[in-house]
């Protein structure tokens, strides 16, 4: 394939993508709005369900990692439970429900239902083992 | 006039979030105002990534041959496919919404999709992410934490190996 081929190609995978992703930032932008200052209300300090609602949280905001990584630290310095803000860091980059449409349309539905409610399973388990292996 | 069947998936998508928008704005302006400027944060911080990913998918069209691809992350591609799944997912940075048009560009051109499952995991060992997440949380638990997500991104693409048959695309 030739550079202008492969050029027309890449751009025509792009402009494809592009009305879902302006659509995906734009939930992005407005979920961020509705849960970023609800977060210390979600986690109370139960060992169980702080896992389980860090991935749920995690699950419904995203955005760039580095993102869940701040918000993660400031929940830790307001006495949020380190496991639930692993479990919620994790789901933050591995489970997007504002994604999933973006994801089924190219990845295929099966594939992309499994991966998510795996990685949100996932999140969960990493985040009680390395919190565990912390504390050997 | 367009027929509604006539606008694309991804365009009625886009519609639908512009009316949530403009619904939400006759209850909440300073809701959307604030969503509507985090995106646009978030869009300009990404066209650097989208000029990246738009060279990155153009070598990947001009060297990288079907056969290629189905060599070393396909079907057969063996240990060395899944290494070199884990290694591009924790190198090739760039949101999914850029990342999903590229894997399905090589999923047609025959990647296994375990493998796919195993790049998308590993994008959370991003390597210029990582001094923050030492910064709050420490370096041995960057380190525990990044362990346990590569061996979890095996686990992750054995299971949809399990879940989907490779016929099943």
């Amino acid at each position: 394939m030739n550079n202008k081929e492969a050029l027309k190609k890449s751009l025509n995978t792009l402009k494809s993508s592009f009305p879902i992703m302006i659509g995906v930032l734009l939930l992005v932008g407005l979920a961020n709005q509705i849960f970023s200052n609800r977060y210390a209300e979600i986690f109370n300090g139960n060992l169980l369900l702080d896992p389980l609602k860090g991935a749920l949280a995690g699950s419904i905001s995203f955005g760039i990692p580095v993102t869940s990584f701040i918000v993660g630290g400031e929940l830790l310095s307001e006495g949020v439970s380190l496991i639930a803000i692993t479990a919620f860091i994790l789901a933050w980059s591995t489970v997007g429900i504002a994604m999933l449409p973006l994801e089924i349309a190219t990845l295929g539905k099966k594939f992309s239902i499994i991966r998510n409610s795996i990685c949100f399973v996932f999140s969960i388990i990493i985040a009680i083992l390395t919190v565990w292996t912390l504390n050997l | 006039m367009i027929k509604i069947k006539e606008i694309k998936k991804g365009t009625k998508f886009l519609l639908l979030v512009i009316l949530l928008y403009l619904i939400l704005g006759l209850c909440d302006f300073d809701l959307i105002k604030n969503g509507f400027l985090y995106t646009l944060n978030i869009f300009f911080k990404i066209v650097p990534i989208l000029f990246l990913l738009i060279l990155i998918n153009l070598l990947i069209n001009k060297y990288f041959q079907p056969k290629t691809i189905v060599k070393y992350l396909g079907k057969k591609s063996g240990f060395k496919g899944w290494g070199l799944s884990v290694i591009s997912g924790i190198l090739i940075s760039g949101p999914p919404y850029i990342l999903f048009p590229l894997l399905k560009d090589l999923k047609q051109k025959g990647m296994n999709q375990a493998l796919i499952a195993v790049f998308l995991y590993n994008r959370n060992v991003k390597i210029p992410f990582l001094p923050v997440m030492v910064y709050y949380f420490g370096l041995t638990y960057t380190a525990i934490l990044s362990v346990y997500i590569i061996i979890f991104s095996i686990f992750n693409g054995l299971l949809i190996k399990f879940f989907i048959k490779e016929n099943e695309r």
